[in-house]
């Protein structure tokens, strides 16, 4: 016996849809569905649909600090927040530099919630991501990591950071960089510039992050190899990628809702919570950010989840980690950039769906018949305020914690089944 | 003690002189003038502070202030308690959180912190009910150096600094001291200059209100004060200079630059001085320095800022 869903009413793209399920998978997507017997309907009027999100930049902290995050809590926060698949970087405890680590959290993710998530493990590009020796990529992309990245610890070396492209493209692995110069970022807390400064705190460079992105543009121009640079976050970076794109270097980009809508300013306090890294950087920065989002320079949206225990943060600004936990927060505070007009609905989707899956080559959403029923549904209206509680996440780390966000994901159905 | 009995101090804590006005950062040195005159006395205790707490907190080594603290709290008859970071917990690794509640838990008055960490007073002042007196934080903030580098000026050029100039020469990047001083001294009226070394300049110093220099002998024309500020030797070993001799060479202060300076320039260096590396040992000692002037500047502003903290009525702002 097949089992049908029928999701009534819902706004997809301007137009007001029915949606058919049939044994998880989309049947239809079309102005009316007729009544089916046995069919659970649900109701959506008022409500958008979007095909599940796919966040290609998290942190789950499992295995090693699962007191931060795990991984069941990781995708259930990942499902609240209207994501289908998250990427999750290899900076654990041991490392994800082995494909018994990557069968570890795949066999987790799986054990814990079949019908969750997907979980796309991301190995490092070096032993340990100490930027010595190459990791064994062969063995990791046939354990099932979907990229490969020493993010956390950012390769300094060029000469190593060319052999972990070669050696990943070898196996059809993308390299996502972290561009950060170590030697310029040492022991930094905030971005280099007028706050930093005035407060007295050491600052990080912008030229940190753009050295390391020039770096790898001209790298993958030379050796013709896709590469992707993680969470960029100033506008002389954004510079250099529209250049490449103009020459049609194979470099892709993405940014994290902070970097779009705040800045160093939010560190005036001292706040431990506004503290990430690469760091918030200067209005200007978030001006060139936006328009880099908006002209395609910026490829695609991520989290860079990074959830920490709660007295982790409880600290001088100098002695915090760096990270805020995103996911619970992403698609809302990233609606204020279709609602202010900077991006279209349909570019939404796509920077958030669509794009990421192209690049790394992950199974496609395009919400039409035949595919998996992987969507959630979106109330644009709905009001709510960023509280602990409201988080799915372990990690209640995040600057925007007590603001007003506008727009929720109601309810989420992966596969047919419903995981919210 | 009756001029002071009029004006209600609206600040629980004193973190920085950004937050003084000019009105509040004069009646505080006003103050201090009143218990620099008791310090010239034989007996130099007053009872105006019998029965009240005072924690020295110094996370961070430094004899200076510490003592200066002391010692103005005891003339006041306060009683201070000093945790010096090896005799708390800090050294097992207790964070900031813990020992603030460990401090709120001896119900002091006021709690003297001096930490390394920039924003740690603030950090504090957020968390507990006592008065929290920041006697330095990380490269952020030294109030009462600032205050005390102007209750010694004072007594040279009075109440209203315009119309001087003052250099402040040396490592800014790491200062707490230049950061309070560039305030404070700009409330006050007078103009500031700087000079260091690219090296040694924070990001964004051209938008302070100072003018910024690199060359001492164009940075010291003219000017009615120099500040020398403290030198920290293991700046060599991060990079940011070569051998010390040539910064000696080139940003010690000498006689040959106090020549270039306005007649009867003053000097000044909040200590421990670095003499020939800073500043030259005979410009030090010489007649128009004011190294110890600042000393004894410094308890008489530190009872007065114990005195306005400690006895302030509640309902100030925070
Ligand atoms: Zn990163």
């Amino acid at each position: 016996m097949s089992s049908i869903l029928i999701i009534q009413n819902a706004e997809y793209l301007g137009e007001t849809v029915d949606i058919v399920v049939r044994d998880g998978k989309i049947d239809s997507v079309g102005p009316k569905a007729d009544a089916t017997e046995g069919a659970e309907v649900f109701d959506a009027a008022g409500l958008k649909v979007f095909p599940s999100f796919i966040d290609c930049h998290v942190h789950l902290r499992e295995p090693g600090f699962e007191y931060k995050e795990d991984i069941n809590s990781g995708l259930r926060c990942a499902a609240h927040g209207g994501f289908g698949a998250v990427m999750a970087m290899a900076n654990t405890k041991p490392v994800n530099d082995t494909a018994a680590v990557t069968k570890t959290m795949l066999a987790k993710a799986k054990a814990t919630w079949p019908h969750g998530p997907r979980l796309y493990p991301v190995g490092a590009a070096t032993v340990g991501l100490e930027g010595k020796e190459l990791a064994p990529m062969a063995e990791l992309a046939a354990a099932g990591c979907a990229a490969i990245s020493n993010d956390g610890r950012p390769v300094g070396g060029a000469e190593m950071f060319r052999r972990c492209m070669e050696y990943a493209h070898t196996y059809g692995l993308i390299v996502i960089d972290h561009c950060e110069d170590p030697t310029l970022a040492k022991e930094t807390h905030m971005n280099e510039g007028a706050t930093s400064g005035r407060i007295g705190v050491k600052g990080q460079s912008v030229v940190a992050e753009s050295m390391q992105a020039a770096r790898d543009i001209l790298l993958s121009e030379y050796l013709d190899i896709p590469v992707h640079l993680a969470h960029i976050s100033c506008k002389q970076s954004v510079e250099l990628i529209r250049w490449a794109k103009q020459r049609g270097v194979r470099v892709t980009a993405e940014t994290c809702p902070h970097y779009l809508l705040i800045d160093d300013r939010e560190l005036e306090n001292y706040s431990p919570m506004a503290k990430v890294n690469p760091p918030l950087r200067t209005p200007a920065d978030v001006e060139a950010m936006r328009e880099a989002l908006k002209d395609g320079t910026i490829d695609i949206l991520v989290t860079d989840h990074a959830p920490h225990a709660e007295h982790e943060k409880e600290c001088t600004l100098d002695e915090a980690p760096n990270g805020i936990s995103g996911m619970d927060s992403a698609v809302a505070l990233t609606w204020t950039l279709v609602t202010d007009g900077l991006i279209s609905e349909a570019d939404f989707i796509k920077r958030w769906c669509h794009e990421p899956a192209r690049i790394f080559n992950l199974p496609a959403n395009n919400f039409e018949k035949g595919a998996p029923a992987d969507f959630f549904l979106f109330d644009p209206e709905e009001r709510w305020v960023l509280t602990p509680e409201a988080m799915q996440s372990k990690g209640k780390n995040t600057p925007f914690l007590g603001r007003m966000l506008k727009g929720r994901v109601k309810a989420h159905w992966l596969g047919g089944v419903k995981v919210v | 003690m009756q001029e002071n009995q009029r004006f209600t101090w609206p600040h629980k804590d004193l973190l920085d002189v950004s937050q003084l006005t000019v009105e509040e950062a004069n009646h505080l040195l006003d103050t201090a003038e009143q218990f620099h005159e008791i310090n010239q006395r034989p007996v130099k205790k007053v009872p105006t502070l019998k029965g009240k707490s005072v924690i020295l907190f110094f996370a961070e080594a430094s004899t200076r202030t510490k003592t200066s603290f002391d010692v103005a709290g005891k003339r006041l008859s306060a009683d201070t308690f000093a945790l010096t970071k090896s005799g708390s917990s800090l050294t097992k690794g207790e964070s900031l959180k813990d020992t603030a509640l460990t401090l709120q838990a001896m119900n002091p008055d006021v709690i003297v912190i001096r930490h390394w960490s920039s924003g740690a007073a603030q950090y504090l002042a957020e968390r507990l009910d006592c008065a929290i007196v920041n006697a330095g934080d990380g490269w952020h903030a030294h109030p009462t150096q600032a205050l005390l580098d102007a209750f010694s000026l004072r007594q040279h050029w009075g109440r209203d600094f315009s119309g001087k100039t003052l250099l402040i020469l040396g490592d800014i990047l790491h200062s707490r001291v230049a950061r309070s001083n560039v305030i404070l001294l700009n409330k006050l009226g007078a103009k500031v200059r700087v000079c260091a070394p690219r090296t040694l300049q924070p990001a964004g110093l051209n938008d302070w209100p100072v003018t910024v220099y690199t060359n001492l002998n164009e940075a010291v024309q003219g000017v009615d004060a120099v500040m020398c500020l403290r030198l920290q030797l293991e700046r060599q070993q991060a990079g940011l200079l070569p051998d010390l001799s040539e910064y000696a060479t080139t940003y010690c202060l000498t006689a040959r630059h106090l020549a270039m300076a306005a007649p009867g320039a003053l000097v000044m260096h909040p200590g421990p001085m670095n003499r020939g590396l800073e500043i030259a040992s005979d410009i030090a000692d010489c007649a128009e320095s004011l190294v110890l002037t600042q000393v004894a500047s410094g308890v008489a502003v530190r009872m007065a800022i114990l005195y306005l903290h400690a006895t302030r009525k509640d309902g100030g702002s925070k």
